[in-house]
C-alpha cells in the first residue's frame, strides 16, 4: 500500500495516528489527544441527541419529587450537540487530509515538519481561514445555533398556559401550528393586519427621513446661507443623544396628561389623545421617526452633496439649464446613486425596528380584533408580545420563520446586485 | 462649498427683471432663514425640555417644567449618593471599552480576510452571514440564554461582551470589507514582493489607510452597551451588575415615571459625554459609512 494511504487509513481509525507514522509527534499527538476527549463525551453525545428526539420523557411530579426533564433546555442542548458534532467532524477530516498530504510530501523527499515549523506555514498558507475560524465559531453559537432553535420551537407545542417546561413536557407538532395560522381566523388575520402595517411602516419610515435629510442637506448647502456649519451640528444632535433617551422623551412628551397636551390645555384648547388614537399613534410614531432618523441621512447627503463638483453646475448652466432642471438632472441623481444601498439598509432597519414600538407606543392602543397585538404592532413587536409577554411560543417562531424568509430574499436579491457583488472578480 | 439649483435664477442677464429678482431673492431668503430656525427649534426644544426638567425640585413627570421657578441640582446629588448610578456607569464603561476592542479586532481581521483573500467558500459565507442576522432575535434569546448557563457565563460582564461583540460581525464586516476593498491592491503586491507576510500587510497598510472605518466601528461599538437594555435584561441579574441604560429605563418606567427628574439627570449624564464624542469624530464617522456601504 502506499504510503500517503497507509497514513490516511491510521488517521482514520484513530487520530493522530496518521501523524505518528509521519513522524510528526506533538501534531498527532494534539489530535489523539482531541479523539480520547471525544470517546470520554461520547455518553454526554447521545444523552443530548437522545434529548434532541424526544424533547424528555419524564414529567414534572413535585409531590412524587420527581424532577423531570426540562423539554426546552433538551433541545437547546441537543442543537448544541449536534453543532459541536459539526465542528469535529471538520476537525476529523482535517486529521485525515492532513495525515495524507504530510504523507505524500514525504514520499516525494520532503521532511517531518516540528510542531513550529507547522504553525509557521498555516499562518502562511491558510492565513484566511486561521483568521476567520473565531468570527466563524462567534456566528455558529451565537446566531446559528439560536436560527435552528427557533426555527425548531415553530414545530413543537411549547406554549402557555399548559405546555411551559419545567412543570410540563414539549412534543413535536409536525406543522400543525404553521396550518392553524391560516385555518385560525383570529391568527390568520392578525398576521396580515400586521403584516401589512408593517410593510407600510417600513416605507413610509425610511422615505421620509431619506426625502427629509435630502431637503435638509440642500437647504443647508444653498449659496448664500450663512453659519452651515452652525445648522449643521444643531440637527445632527438627535442621531447623537442616544437613542433609547429619545425615545423615552417624546413617549412622555405625548402621553395624555404630558407636556404637549398640558400646553394645549393652556392655550384653550382640547387634549389630544395623541398615543391613544390609532391613527394618530401611527402619525407620532412616523413624526418622531423623521426626528430621530432625518439628521443620519442630511449628515451622509452633505457629505455627496460637497463632493459633487461645481463645474457640473456651471456646464449646464451655460447649456441655459434652469435650477430645477439642475437639480433633478445633477444632484438628485447623483445623490441617489451614492446612498441607494443605505436607502435599502434603512428599509429592512425599519421593517424590525423594535426599539421605536416598544419604546413609544408599546404597540398600543390596544386591537381587539387581533390576538395578542395592537393597532401599531408591527410583526417584531408583536413577536416579542408573543413570546415574553404571552408565552406563545409557537405561533411567535412561526411569525418569525415566515419574517425571516421574505425578510432574507429580499435583502439576498438586492445585495447580489449591489456593485461589490457584481464586480467581485474584476479585480 | 457646492453651488445650490434655486438660487441661480441671479445669473439671469435680463436688465428689467433685475429688480424684482432682487426682492424674489431677499423673500426667499428670509425664508428660508425661517424655515432653518423653526427646525432648529423642533430638534432643540424635546433636549431642552429634558434639561429645564432634570433641574425641577419634583420628582414626577406630571408636575415638572421646563423652566422651574426655583432650578435644583439636587437631582444630580441624589443621583451619586441614593442610586447605584456610579456603579452602573463603572460597569456600562467597562463593557463598552472591552467590546469595543474586541469587536475593532473581530471585524477588522474578518474583513481583510475576505476583502483580500480568494478561498473556497467565501461568497457563501459573506452571504449567509449577512442574511442569517436578519433573522427576528426574540426567540433566540432563549437559546443564548441556555448558551451562557451551560458556560457558566450568565450574570457576568463578559457574558454581555461576547454577546455583543458576536453579533455585529456580520453587519461590520461588510462594512469593513466595502472599505477595505477601495484600498488600492497595488499597495498590498509592492508590500508582498519586498517579503512582508500577509499580517504585516495588515497591520503596516490596510490599518493605517481605513482609520475612517475603524473610528466608526469603535465608535458604535463603544455607544452601543450604553443604550441597549434588553440583552442586560436577560444576561445580568444582580442589581451590582447592571448597566446604565438597564437602570434608567427602569427609573423612567416603573411605577408611573414618578422617579422621572431622576431619570432626566442621569439621562443627561449619559447624553452629554456620547454626544460630544460624536460630535467630535463626526466627519470619521460619515466618511467611514459613506465609503463602507456605497461599495457595498
Amino acid at each position: 500500500m502506499k504510503r500517503a494511504n497507509k497514513a490516511a487509513l491510521l488517521s482514520v481509525l484513530f487520530m493522530g495516528l496518521g501523524q505518528q507514522y509521519n513522524k510528526e509527534r506533538i501534531k498527532g499527538l494534539i489530535f489523539s489527544f482531541i479523539n480520547v476527549m471525544i470517546l470520554v463525551n461520547i455518553p454526554n453525545f447521545s444523552h443530548a441527541l437522545w434529548g434532541l428526539f424526544t424533547l424528555g420523557e419524564t414529567q414534572q411530579n413535585i409531590a412524587a419529587g420527581v424532577a423531570g426533564d426540562h423539554s426546552i433546555f433538551l433541545l437547546i442542548e441537543g442543537i448544541i450537540g449536534v453543532l459541536v458534532i459539526f465542528v469535529l467532524l471538520i476537525v476529523y477530516i482535517l486529521n485525515i487530509l492532513d495525515a495524507y498530504r504530510t504523507a505524500l510530501y514525504i514520499e516525494k523527499g520532503g521532511k517531518p515538519k516540528t510542531i513550529i515549523q507547522t504553525i509557521k506555514t498555516a499562518w502562511s498558507k491558510y492565513f484566511p481561514y486561521v483568521v476567520l475560524s473565531p468570527a466563524l465559531v462567534f456566528i455558529l453559537f451565537l446566531t446559528v445555533l439560536p436560527l435552528i432553535f427557533s426555527i425548531a420551537i415553530a414545530f413543537t407545542n411549547y406554549s402557555s398556559p399548559f405546555r411551559l417546561p419545567p412543570r410540563s413536557l414539549i412534543d413535536w407538532v409536525g406543522f400543525e401550528n404553521f396550518i392553524n395560522l391560516f385555518r385560525m381566523e383570529i391568527w390568520g388575520r392578525t398576521f396580515i393586519g400586521v403584516g401589512t402595517w408593517t410593510v407600510i411602516w417600513a416605507i413610509l419610515a425610511s422615505s421620509t427621513t431619506y426625502i427629509t435629510g435630502l431637503l435638509l442637506a440642500v437647504i443647508i448647502n444653498i449659496k448664500g446661507i450663512r453659519f452651515k456649519k452652525l445648522w449643521r451640528s444643531i440637527y445632527i444632535l438627535p442621531f447623537a443623544v442616544p437613542g433609547f433617551i429619545s425615545l423615552l422623551i417624546m413617549r412622555l412628551l405625548f402621553t395624555g396628561l404630558g407636556p404637549i397636551n398640558s400646553f394645549l390645555l393652556s392655550l384653550g384648547l382640547e387634549r389630544v389623545p395623541w398615543l391613544t388614537d390609532p391613527f394618530l399613534a401611527k402619525v407620532v410614531l412616523v413624526l418622531v421617526n423623521i426626528w430621530l432618523g432625518a439628521p443620519y441621512f442630511m449628515a451622509l447627503m452633505s457629505g455627496v452633496l460637497t463632493n459633487i463638483s461645481s463645474e457640473l453646475y456651471e456646464a449646464a448652466a451655460i447649456d441655459g439649464a434652469t435650477g430645477v432642471q439642475k437639480f433633478t438632472k445633477i444632484t438628485l441623481p447623483l445623490v441617489l446613486h451614492a446612498t441607494m444601498p443605505l436607502l435599502i439598509l434603512s428599509f429592512t432597519f425599519n421593517f424590525n425596528n423594535f426599539m421605536m414600538i416598544y419604546v413609544l407606543t408599546d404597540g398600543g392602543p390596544a386591537n381587539v380584533a387581533y390576538q395578542y397585538a395592537g393597532h401599531t404592532d408591527i410583526l417584531i413587536s408583536w413577536i416579542y408580545s408573543l413570546t415574553l409577554e404571552q408565552g406563545q411560543f409557537h405561533m411567535a417562531s412561526v411569525v418569525s420563520i415566515i419574517l425571516f424568509i421574505l425578510i432574507a430574499t429580499a435583502s439576498a436579491i438586492t445585495f447580489s446586485r449591489t456593485k461589490s457583488f457584481q464586480e467581485e472578480d474584476m479585480m | 462649498m457646492t453651488e445650490m439649483a434655486i438660487n441661480t435664477k441671479k445669473e439671469s442677464n435680463n436688465p428689467k427683471k433685475k429688480k424684482s429678482i432682487k426682492y424674489g431673492a431677499i423673500i426667499f431668503k428670509t425664508f428660508i432663514y425661517f424655515l432653518l430656525i423653526s427646525i432648529a427649534v423642533i430638534v432643540i426644544l424635546p433636549l431642552l425640555w429634558l434639561v429645564g426638567s432634570s433641574l425641577n425640585p419634583g420628582m414626577s413627570l406630571f408636575g415638572s417644567t421646563m423652566f422651574p421657578e426655583n432650578p435644583t441640582f439636587m437631582h444630580y446629588r441624589n443621583l451619586f449618593f441614593e442610586t447605584d448610578y456610579l456603579l452602573w456607569y463603572k460597569n456600562t464603561l467597562k463593557i463598552a471599552t472591552s467590546n469595543m476592542l474586541l469587536s475593532v479586532v473581530l471585524t477588522t481581521l474578518t474583513a481583510y480576510a475576505f476583502s483580500r483573500f480568494r478561498f473556497k467558500g467565501r461568497k457563501i459565507t459573506l452571504m449567509a452571514m449577512l442574511v442569517l442576522q436578519m433573522f427576528p432575535g426574540f426567540m433566540a434569546m432563549t437559546a443564548i440564554f441556555v448558551l451562557l448557563l451551560h458556560l457558566g457565563l450568565l450574570n457576568t460582564h463578559m457574558g454581555l461582551i461576547l454577546v455583543y461583540a458576536g453579533g455585529q460581525i456580520p453587519f461590520n464586516t461588510w462594512l469593513a470589507k466595502g472599505y477595505f476593498d477601495g484600498i488600492p491592491r497595488s499597495l498590498d503586491e509592492a508590500a508582498k514582493i519586498d517579503g512582508a507576510s500577509s499580517f504585516t500587510i495588515f497591520i503596516k497598510i490596510i490599518l493605517p489607510l481605513a482609520r475612517p472605518i475603524i473610528t466608526f466601528i469603535a465608535l458604535t461599538n463603544f455607544i452601543a452597551p450604553w443604550m441597549d437594555f434588553i440583552f442586560p435584561r436577560l444576561i445580568l441579574r444582580t442589581a451590582c451588575q447592571r448597566t446604565l441604560a438597564l437602570g434608567l429605563y427602569d427609573m423612567a418606567t416603573g411605577q408611573q415615571a414618578t422617579h422621572f427628574t431622576l431619570f432626566a439627570a442621569g439621562a443627561i449624564l449619559v447624553a452629554i459625554p456620547v454626544t460630544l464624542l460624536f460630535l467630535y469624530l463626526q466627519k470619521h464617522i460619515v466618511e467611514g459609512l459613506t465609503k463602507g456601504a456605497v461599495k457595498m
